[in-house]
């Protein structure tokens, strides 16, 4: 743990925030669009019309919104997820969310020949719900309820199988696989404004009830037993966890498509910080969460220019070092 | 009477236990083998009787039916049956390995990588009028090489004091993250058709083999399911967790090492020449524990047999049913190995 006290806590927090909004006028003034940081305030202050203005306007800055807002949802989501599971690699995608969003938008691209990001958006919101929903469920049969280990199973199960499909539908349909190929890379480019404006309600339930369950979990990350002992009503709490998770995540896929290992390594970075009191795990993980993919999607735009790489390359290649990382660390202690 | 039967010769060296039922069972499935075998040859846009198929493959027939049966048929129908035997022997292996009824050759990367390389070379061998400038010939070379790199830094980057099963699971799962999305990095920059080529590899296929895959995949093949086989024991070891077998005189990262090289081995052969066919690994080891139990001196050779006659009957299906539309033989694999995981998962919920 790297601060101990709640005021170098509660200091970090307002340091991280700060990096936060930073990265994100960074996010708005560099890219393949030649911009100055001072041409940004005269695109908010009296927008002109120019080129650099409308793409300040309305590229850079959803854009940047977006990767703040997916980042944070896939970081938060992440953390319930590991506490839920007590598995230190389990993911958002245990849930089968991106697997099961990427199915219903191949469907919808094939057989009802949908072509726009925003119907995508519900669409691939519906394919997570639904896959969410079928991976709980099947994770929870049985007498005694869910436990962490058959709901990885089951997410394990269900993600390869809706991959699998999608996969077919696509290789019969070679148009549809031009459609959706950047989609199901994930990225943050490219999406208007109106696809956050319509996802953030259920976003910010899922942030605001994730601040209110954060002392629950603490108790829940104790153990089952003792949880209940403590006179929480674990049941209930893992569906509340769910649903939050379910807003969450496939909020995130509903705008950017799938993007990996932000759920993974947010959490353990978090911890590494904060120590595991989910009363600051939680908004700390937030924050990096919305850091990193700035980070990420910053660095897409140079390293091909002028083609960008999706973000969800970026986060996968940033990501996994971590993961063997963490692997191999914290199976060496056993 | 007794359940098994001993053997004994050569003073002892050579020394096993058959199993009645399971021998009962491995010659069911022989039988049944050779019948999907012949009759999937048969099948297809020119039907044949069974008896007629036979006719045909000891020499008889019309030219008409001999070109049909020898030059399409055959070979693919042959290389659906090895790729199915050896990526079920794989995932036999690597599930009694790693103690894990998860484990299958894509998990751990080796399919992952394979794809990466398919897709580099699709990618950085086309030039501007996006015809290939090396023979696809070399495709499963790149494939194969692909698989056994993944695989080599999977085990390098599992190795910590020796390789512990939850590790390389741990770190395949990553490496095959990783391997995802170089795979659709490379797709996108590379230009659209030569992703749909790309996807229809990695989905799986046997679309379009040749007797020259035949003659490189069967012996291939062969050799490592044969070493699979005499080092079934081994796993039977292995399986029973790292203490006993280290207790009763296993060689543990040895042995697993070696079966590490000898499911990558086969892997990377079934996938040079197949592409990513998902599932069977998976799917096969659990059917056959269910029929002979898990002793793997009869769970291997049985998984092997069901691994063939599911690439077979799936590769049948992809080309017959929906034809002239040719469906890749993974697509099927998965859609019946997803739902049978499913319900091995709603069987066991009380365990």
């Amino acid at each position: 743990m790297l601060l101990k006290t709640n005021g170098q806590k509660l200091l970090g927090l307002i340091i991280v925030f700060l990096l936060l909004v930073l990265l994100m006028c960074a996010s708005i003034v560099y890219g393949y669009t030649q911009t100055s940081w001072k041409m940004v305030l005269d695109a908010f202050q009296n927008n002109n019309g120019s080129n650099e203005h409308i793409v300040i306007a309305t590229v850079r800055l959803p854009r940047a919104l977006i990767a703040v807002a997916v980042g944070s949802s896939l970081a938060i989501s992440g953390v319930l997820m590991q506490t839920l599971t007590k598995n230190p690699l389990a993911s958002p995608g245990i849930f089968g969310v991106n697997a099961g969003a990427g199915f219903a938008v191949v469907i919808a691209v094939t057989l009802f020949s949908v072509s726009n990001l925003q119907a995508f958006a519900w669409i691939s919101f519906l394919g997570a719900a639904v896959a969410a929903i079928a991976v709980y469920i099947i994770g929870s049969a049985g007498r005694d309820g869910l436990t962490p280990m058959k709901l990885t199973l089951a997410g394990a199960a269900m993600s390869a199988m809706f991959a699998s499909f999608t996969q077919g539908f696509l290789v019969i349909n070679e148009a549809a696989f031009e459609q959706v190929l950047f989609w199901l890379a994930g990225s943050v480019e490219g999406r208007k404004m109106e696809i956050l404006i319509n996802v953030l309600p259920y976003l910010l339930l899922g942030w605001i009830g994730s601040v209110f369950i954060a002392s629950k979990m603490n108790v829940l990350s104790m153990g089952e037993d003792v949880a209940k002992g403590l006179g929480v009503n674990t049941g209930f709490l893992k569906i509340i966890v769910a649903i939050i998770v379910i807003l969450l995540a496939g909020g995130s896929v509903a705008i950017a498509g799938p993007i990996g290992f932000i759920g993974i390594v947010i959490p353990h970075l978090t911890r590494f910080i904060v120590g595991i009191d989910h009363r600051w795990l939680i908004p700390f993980s937030g924050a990096l969460g919305g850091v990193l993919l700035l980070v990420a999607d910053i660095l897409a735009r140079y390293i091909i220019m002028p083609q960008e790489i999706p973000v969800g390359v970026m986060t996968a290649i940033i990501g996994t070092p971590f993961f063997i990382y963490i692997a191999r660390k914290g199976f060496n202690a056993r | 009477m007794n359940q098994y039967k001993s053997f004994r010769k050569l003073e002892g060296k050579v020394s096993f236990l058959l199993d009645k039922k399971a021998i009962f069972i491995l010659i069911s499935f022989l039988v049944v083998t050779g019948v999907v075998f012949i009759v999937s040859t048969g099948l297809g846009d020119m039907k044949l009787s069974p008896l007629t198929v036979l006719n045909v493959l000891f020499g008889g027939g019309s030219e008409m039916e001999q070109l049909v049966v020898q030059s399409f048929r055959l070979p693919r129908i042959i290389v659906a049956l090895m790729v199915g035997i050896a990526l079920a022997v794989a995932g036999g292996i690597l599930q009694g390995m790693i103690r894990n009824p998860l484990a299958s050759p894509d998990i751990l990367g080796i399919t992952g990588g394979a794809s990466v390389a398919v897709v580099s070379f699709l990618s950085f061998f086309s030039d501007a009028n996006n015809s290939l400038t090396v023979s696809i010939k070399w495709l499963p070379l790149a494939a194969f090489v692909g698989a056994a790199v993944i695989a080599l830094l999977v085990y390098i980057l599992a190795w910590k004091n020796g390789v512990s099963p939850i590790r390389i699971v741990l770190i395949g799962i990553g490496v095959s993250a990783l391997m995802q999305a170089l795979t659709t990095l490379m797709m996108i920059m590379g230009p659209i058709y030569r992703a749909s080529q790309a996807n229809i590899w990695i989905t799986g296929t046997v679309y379009g083999s040749s007797w020259n895959n035949v003659a490189i995949l069967v012996p291939w093949t062969v050799v490592f399911v044969a070493i699979a086989f005499l080092m079934a024991k081994n796993i039977n070891i292995l399986e029973l967790g790292d203490d006993i077998a280290t207790g009763v005189g296993g060689r543990i990262q040895r042995q697993r090492f070696f079966l590490l090289l000898i499911s990558t081995a086969l892997v990377g052969g079934a996938v040079a020449f197949a592409g990513g066919i998902g599932f069977v690994g998976l799917m096969a080891p659990h059917m056959a524990r269910r029929l002979v139990g898990s002793s793997f001196g009869a769970l291997l050779p049985v998984s092997a047999l069901i691994g063939g006659i599911l690439v077979m009957l799936a590769d049948l299906i992809g080309r017959t049913m929906f034809s002239p539309l040719e469906i890749p033989a993974g697509v099927f694999t998965a859609g019946i190995g997803a739902p049978y995981f499913i319900y091995l998962l709603f069987k066991n919920r009380n365990a």
